[in-house]
């Protein structure tokens, strides 16, 4: 097969594409330039968006033998998950912008692109397994990154080959050092990488200006402090509220309501919730008969908890978690699994939070 | 391989490859007084007077440097710091804004740095630098420490007529350099006949290697050093004199201006054939700079080896990627240090919408080429070009 290779510059996806190459396939690089800031990006300029991690993409390319291209996505990805993760934070939603760049950009953008350009396929450097149509979990729990990859389509995924999803991160390694990659040793990227000093509060005062907006107790509905936008929280967060009420006890981020600024917050009796509903779903396979007894994982890192779920009234779902959670938050996705020990839970499928509440007792929020 | 890229470098000649070899398994510094130092010496300034002659030089205004970067580097800011020490009311750049980056980044640097006033000049849409849009620039020319024109474009091709600018820049007291790395074995450079008081060559455009090249630089010409040291090179260019690269150097050039004539005969010939089998391919392919037949004072007003063709529609990225993986090497033009593909600088300042810009790619022939590359490019370049389209321009 004519394969594309996303090349970031990391470990991950320049042993993914020498793996492409090993399996047999015509293979060439591509890096993508993402850097939102313009100004970093000026032709000439030699302070370019990434210059060093397109310097290692290209060294492993070189080495592999294969063509290398650096393809300009920084207007997409702009628009398509900056500016979706600043909006979405201004609504008083928590997004994952890895989910929408995969949903968005190496999964639409790039992929279109490369079938348009003769490619049937593009290989990442994801730890997921993918096989037969079905993605799964990588062996290696702690690097798994299927949860960014629930909200792809069959159709998406029938172009995507992940290599890597077999293999732990530390096999990953020694593979890159056994062929002399210098990118081995090189550190994991994490955080946001449009938001590389890792202070998204920082990032969001910034572009979103001063907001401010009062600080309410939900046991007692009375106004306990300020804050300066409602993008500083994130509903569960338990940190750097900036109020202390009386009783000592600790407070939860419970809600956030944009158009009156309000963030709410109480104690961590009121914070669980037990129901979910969802914005509507997309599937990795045919849309599975409701109601159905899976396994959903709430946020990015978060742990899979049993569950029902249900049709919403509007083409959502309404997800029913065995035990009670806490920092359920709107804007993120509710990834959905059907456990399996052997082969690797399998993902069937993302819908984006909406709202979520205690079945029992406190009310919705 | 079908490699039409000559403009980014060119195939090494054999006889160069031959005598730097030979060179480079002798012993000894041309600054050194004893024998081994004698021979070497003997070496380099038989190859300065080898290049001199063969672009209408005095050996002695042969600076050898490492390149063409370097050489504009040396001629832009060295000129600049020389005539504002001695006149500081002389600030001012005169620089046409379709310079090589080298000249137009020495400028920036130079407008940042030290003061200096940048007057960038009006451009022909082909790219021609006129002499009256030089007067115009230059004024009474009392503030002006430095212009510079190049002679031939590297992206579009386009000769301007060096001679008489530099007659319209010595009409008014004001030093003209020159960036000649395209032009010199394509098109007749006689340094002294043009009158120019700095010209930059190099070698690996001519058949020649890497890492050596040349400042022609006249020598009434003030010019400041960028290295101090031993000084070599009349104490312009400091350094150890690298020997074999100038060897190969004015071997290449002798050979690529001894035979540029009949070379420039058979390239023009192949390259007007590409063209009209890519604009029959491709109908609505749109040639950039100067006519394929137009004419300055001093020879052909395009270089004979260059195509700088735009596919409307289409991404020049995406034709280039298409191109190689048939086994066809082309360019685009400009990307910045993270390989990131830009609209060429040089499009721009002719006036072309950033679209043409982007969709734009160079096929630069040489001494290499042959008919059987022609063909190869017309045999792919029609599908090639309706998959770019296919795979959309910037959304």
């Amino acid at each position: 097969m004519r394969v594309l290779a996303a090349m970031s510059g990391g470990v991950d996806s320049a042993v993914a594409a020498a793996l492409a190459v090993d399996a047999g396939h015509d293979v060439t690089g591509v890096h993508l330039a993402l850097s939102p800031d313009r100004q970093t990006l000026r032709s000439g300029a030699r302070g370019c968006c990434s210059v060093e991690d397109a310097h290692d993409a290209r060294r492993v390319a070189d080495e592999l033998g294969i063509p290398f291209y650096v393809w300009d996505l920084a207007d997409r990805f702009r628009e398509d998950v900056v500016d979706d993760f600043v909006a979405e934070y201004a609504a008083g939603r928590t997004p994952n912008p890895c989910l929408r760049c995969n949903e968005k950009i190496k999964f639409t953008a790039v992929l279109d692109r490369a079938r348009a350009l003769g490619f049937d396929a593009v290989v990442t450097g994801h730890h997921a397994r993918l096989a037969d149509g079905e993605l799964r979990r990588s062996v290696d729990a702690a690097k798994d990154q299927s949860y960014v990859l629930g909200v792809l389509t069959p159709e998406q995924l029938a172009a995507a080959m992940f290599p890597l999803g077999g293999m732990t991160k530390d096999r990953v390694r020694e593979i890159a050092a056994e062929r002399g990659f210098a990118v081995a040793t090189k550190a994991d990227s994490h955080d946001i990488c449009f938001i590389p000093d890792g202070d998204t509060r920082g990032f969001l005062a910034r572009t979103l200006g001063s907001r401010p907006g009062p600080l309410v107790d939900a046991a007692t509905g009375a106004t306990v402090g300020r804050h300066d936008g409602t993008y500083g929280f994130t509903v569960g967060q338990r940190r750097g509220l900036g109020v202390s009420v009386g009783d000592q006890q600790p407070r939860y981020v419970l809600g956030i309501e944009p158009v009156s600024r309000t963030v709410t917050i109480g104690t961590a009796d009121l914070a669980g919730v037990d129901e979910i509903s969802t914005a509507a779903a997309t599937w990795t396979g045919a849309a599975p008969r409701l109601p159905l007894r899976a396994q959903v994982q709430l946020r990015a890192h978060g742990e899979p908890v049993p569950c029902e779920v249900q049709a919403g009234d509007d083409g959502g779902l309404v997800i029913r978690v065995d035990a009670v959670q806490r920092g359920v938050a709107a804007g993120q996705s509710a990834v959905l699994y059907e456990p399996d020990a052997d082969r690797g839970d399998r993902v069937l499928g993302q819908a984006a939070i909406r709202d979520s509440r205690r079945r029992q007792g406190a009310g919705s929020r | 391989m079908t490699y039409l890229d000559h403009a980014a470098t060119t195939p090494v000649l054999p006889e160069v490859v031959a005598a730097m070899a030979e060179q480079l398994g002798r012993v000894g510094n041309a600054s050194s007084l004893h024998a081994s130092g004698r021979s070497a010496r003997r070496a380099a300034e038989q190859a300065r007077e080898r290049l001199a002659e063969a672009v209408g030089a005095r050996p002695s205004e042969v600076l050898f440097t490492s390149g063409g970067t370097e050489s504009d580097n040396l001629a832009v800011k060295g000129l600049f710091w020389a005539r504002r020490e001695a006149d500081s009311r002389r600030r001012r750049i005169v620089v046409s804004p379709a310079e090589h980056h080298a000249v137009l980044d020495s400028v920036e640097w130079l407008a940042k740095h030290e003061g200096a006033e940048v007057t960038w000049l009006q451009v022909e849409p082909t790219g021609r630098v006129t002499p009256e849009a030089l007067a115009a620039a230059l004024g009474d020319g009392t503030d002006v420490a430095v212009a510079s024109v190049m002679w031939a474009n590297n992206e579009i091709g386009t000769v301007s007529d060096i001679a008489e600018l530099a007659a319209t820049a010595h009409d008014v007291g004001v030093p003209l350099h020159t960036d000649a790395v395209q032009a010199v074995g394509q098109v007749l450079v006689d340094f002294g006949a043009s009158g120019v008081d700095a010209l930059t060559m190099t070698g690996h455009k001519l058949g020649g290697p890497m890492g050596a090249g040349a400042l022609l630089l006249r020598r009434d010409a003030e010019c400041t050093p960028l290295l101090h040291g031993g000084g070599q090179e009349r104490d312009v260019r400091s350094g150890t004199l690298d020997v074999a690269a100038i060897v190969g150097l004015a071997v290449a050039t002798g050979a690529a201006v001894g035979g540029r004539v009949e070379r420039a005969a058979a390239v023009s010939r192949l390259r007007d054939r590409l063209v009209a089998g890519v604009v029959e391919q491709v109908p609505d392919a749109q040639l950039n700079g100067a006519p394929l037949d137009d004419v300055v004072r001093s020879g052909p007003g395009r270089l004979p080896g260059n195509a700088h063709l735009s596919f409307p529609g289409a991404e020049g990225d995406a034709l280039l990627m298409l191109l190689d993986a048939r086994g066809i090497e082309c360019s685009t033009g400009s990307a910045c240090s993270a390989g990131v593909a830009r609209p060429s600088h040089v499009l721009l300042a002719v006036g072309a919408e950033p679209d043409r810009a982007r969709s734009s790619l160079r096929f630069s022939l040489g001494h290499t080429s042959t008919d059987a590359d022609v063909d190869a490019v017309l045999e792919v370049i029609a599908p090639v070009v309706e998959r770019a389209r296919r795979a959309g321009g910037r959304r």
